[in-house]
């Protein structure tokens, strides 16, 4: 092996890919944010709504489901300006993801949903609450807590995703490593110190989530 | 000579004793019927017969010779020994042809010519000759239980043991399982059961061993332990087995019918 | 001069299909190899193995794909100072990729089989790798094909991203074609309608068999 290590280059750059990871973090926890509601609004829409919207949801999480990341991203930024929406790449890439994001979750979401037993809702009904509110009061925080595993994995596969929103120049940590490498000619040290970032940033991710989880679901004496 | 010796066996699970200091005989062809509370031990006891507990303490001789724990040893005393559970434990991607031939091929050795023979022959013996080819989710509990049964029997095992093998059965199967295990009584086979059947043990076992809180508390013939029982704890265990709705009029199976 | 995406376009947007389908073929029979070796490496009695190989899948599984290709192709030429072809560079990261996820998936098919059947087995006198043989395994492996199946899907999914350095799959040809006919509204979902044409009948079969496979063998799914 010829090759000489020159982390020390990476070190010098350590602010930019500082940045780079923060403006991931922020990327995915919007996307996460509003994903999350999309996805509560489609698994809603999928339990109690008319078959046509059913049947519009299932082809949605389908489709979005059996076509790769990267198209879905393409579509989307080239689509909003012939929409009429003219935003970056950034936002555009906070659409893709939240797309993305919101058919996996509609599924995770629809599984939790199903596993509240008729016996809950019949209850509700008894007392003469509308199918809104039963969502709302009776099904979805056990629901959440059932899924949230789950919904904490699609969190981080989220997190890890967002590295492909590069392709269309979103800033992120992939696209400040490209573009580091680039002009200090050390794509192996920077690569893989931005691998171990993401490696981080998925360790902490899960951290976070499991903290929530606690903060949120553990913590009321009532469920 | 006995068939199974324990002495002196103990087994704790954490700070929970499970079994302190039991001691007990069994002699070839005798049925016994190992009574008690959930949690009193009678599962333990009867895991540690086959190896699948190791006590802590204590030494159990199978045929005169001390059980030996290694994988050699449990394999060689798991060809004389058979075990029932209560969940049936049916491979499910088998049928039940092979579920009973592949004990007596693997293990024993036998060729699987042999091996479908003896499994028409366990399955006449539990009567279920026409669901050899059946697949077990396709059977009923009690029938599953029988070929569960089958499947120990085709090892032709000197002592059986069974863990409360009627406890997961809706109460209309379980009498096609108590006529298996009272023919197998009467055949001389030697058998251990833990169970909650009374009338079974009243009638088919030769022994009842009480055992409460780890220990034996009481142990003789049914006729002694039913109607005398010694101790206030197997008096109190026995009213709490009786049938709910005493006012009507209904066998108490503990109680000799005039 | 300008092109506009007609069947000519098609046609060679068709043909890279079975680029994609070739290495996912490949990194998946590759990665079968792999996984199955992970698979029994996890449940040895060396616990340095165990911990070796739960690190190789946290690895792959804990960051993005498209760090992985980078590492290989830019990382792997620089380092050990040779031409490294985009072929075999791809070919490996998907291969190592999939190997930590089939692992996954086939270790825990065969923890999902019941204590009971080890027990039931070994109180018939049968030795390890008898009941290995004929009682865990045979139902281990049935309960794996769907995920198996579900895999493959995201396997080719996954192969898009290839087209960031350039590989030439079906994305990398879709945006060929963009760049001479200036219509991605138009190239990209036939793109996108192509890998559905592909996945989407895939995650169907998976569906179905896992409802056969769980009947057959009398498992009820709750979550």
């Amino acid at each position: 092996m010829h090759y000489a290590f020159h982390f020390n280059v990476v070190w010098e750059h350590w602010r930019d890919l500082a940045e780079g990871a923060l403006l991931t973090i922020r990327l995915s926890a919007l996307a996460m944010t509003i994903g999350l509601a999309v996805a509560t609004a489609c698994a809603y829409a999928k339990a109690a709504g008319p078959s046509s919207i059913r049947w519009t949801v299932a082809a949605y999480v389908d489709v979005i489901r059996n076509t790769p990341f990267l198209v879905q991203i393409f579509i989307i930024y080239f689509s909003l300006p012939a929409l009429g929406i003219s935003v970056g790449a950034n936002e555009a890439a906070v659409a893709a993801m939240v797309v993305n994001f919101g058919a996996y979750g509609t599924e995770i979401l629809r599984a939790g949903i199903e596993s509240i037993s008729h016996g809950q809702i019949d209850a509700a009904k008894a007392l003469g609450l509308t199918r809104l509110q039963t969502f709302r009061y009776v099904v979805l925080f056990p629901a959440l807590k059932t899924v949230f595993p789950a919904l904490a994995s699609q969190f981080i596969l989220l997190m890890l995703a967002s590295s492909i929103v590069s392709a269309i120049s979103a800033t992120e940590l992939t696209a400040v490593t490209n573009s580091l490498q680039s002009t200090t000619f050390r794509p192996f040290e920077f690569y893989f110190v931005a691998t171990g970032l993401y490696l981080a940033m998925a360790l902490g991710f899960r951290a976070v989530l499991g903290g929530m989880y606690w903060m949120v679901f553990m913590r009321r004496q009532h469920l | 000579m006995p068939i199974l010796e324990l002495s002196g066996i103990s087994k704790r699970f954490g700070t929970h004793v499970a079994l302190d200091d039991v001691s007990l005989t069994i002699d070839t062809g005798e049925v016994v019927a190992i009574i008690g509370r959930s949690g009193s031990g009678k599962t333990t006891l009867l895991r540690c017969i086959n190896g699948l507990e190791v006590p802590d303490s204590g030494e159990i001789l199978f045929d005169g010779n001390p059980v030996e724990h290694s994988r050699a040893g449990l394999r060689a005393l798991r060809r004389e020994i058979g075990i029932v559970f209560q969940s049936f434990n049916l491979f499910p991607h088998l049928t039940v042809e092979r579920n009973i031939t592949l004990g007596p091929t693997v293990a024993k050795g036998l060729s699987l010519a042999e091996a479908k023979q003896r499994a028409r022959d366990v399955l006449r013996q539990v009567d279920l000759e026409d669901k050899i080819a059946e697949v077990p989710l396709r059977l009923s509990g009690g029938q599953q239980q029988r070929v569960a049964i089958a499947r120990s029997l085709a090892m032709q095992p000197r002592l059986m043991l069974f863990d409360e093998i009627t406890s997961a059965l809706d109460a209309e199967l379980v009498g096609e399982v108590i006529k298996v295990l009272e023919k197998l009584a009467t055949d001389g086979m030697t058998m251990i059961l833990v169970t909650h059947e009374m009338g079974f043990a009243r009638v088919a076992a030769d022994t009842i061993v009480f055992v409460h809180h780890g220990r034996i508390w009481e142990k003789g013939p049914p006729s002694r332990l039913f109607t005398a029982p010694a101790t206030a704890e197997l008096a109190g265990f026995i009213d709490a087995m009786l049938p709910v709705d005493a006012g009507v009029a209904h066998p108490n199976p503990l109680i000799e019918q005039r | 001069m300008n092109r506009t995406f007609g069947i000519q376009e098609f046609l060679y947007i068709l043909s890279a299909v079975r680029w994609t389908l070739l290495l996912s073929l490949v990194a998946f029979i590759g990665g079968g190899a792999v996984g199955f070796m992970i698979a029994v490496l996890r449940t040895t009695q060396s616990r340095v193995l165990r911990w070796l190989t739960a690190g190789y899948i946290q690895l792959f599984q804990g960051t993005p794909v498209l760090m992985q290709l980078f590492l290989f192709y830019y990382g792997l030429a620089v380092l050990f100072d040779m031409q490294v072809d985009a072929w075999p560079a791809v070919a490996l990261a998907f291969t190592l990729y999939s190997g930590a996820f089939l692992g996954e998936i086939w270790r825990g098919s065969i923890q999902a089989i019941p204590r009971a059947q080890w027990e039931a087995s070994a109180c018939l006198s049968l030795g390890y790798l008898q009941q290995l043989r004929f009682v865990i395994l045979p139902q281990a492996m049935r309960i794996s094909i769907p995920p198996t199946v579900g895999f493959l899907v995201q396997l080719i999914k996954g192969t898009s991203i290839a087209a960031i350095i350039g590989f030439v799959e079906l994305t990398r040809a879709g945006q060929l074609i963009v760049n001479v006919t200036f219509q991605p509204m138009i190239v990209y979902p036939v793109v996108a309608a192509l890998y559905f044409a592909v996945c989407w009948p895939l995650s169907l079969l998976s569906r179905s068999l896992e409802r056969r496979i769980d009947a057959d063998l009398g498992i009820k799914r709750h979550l």
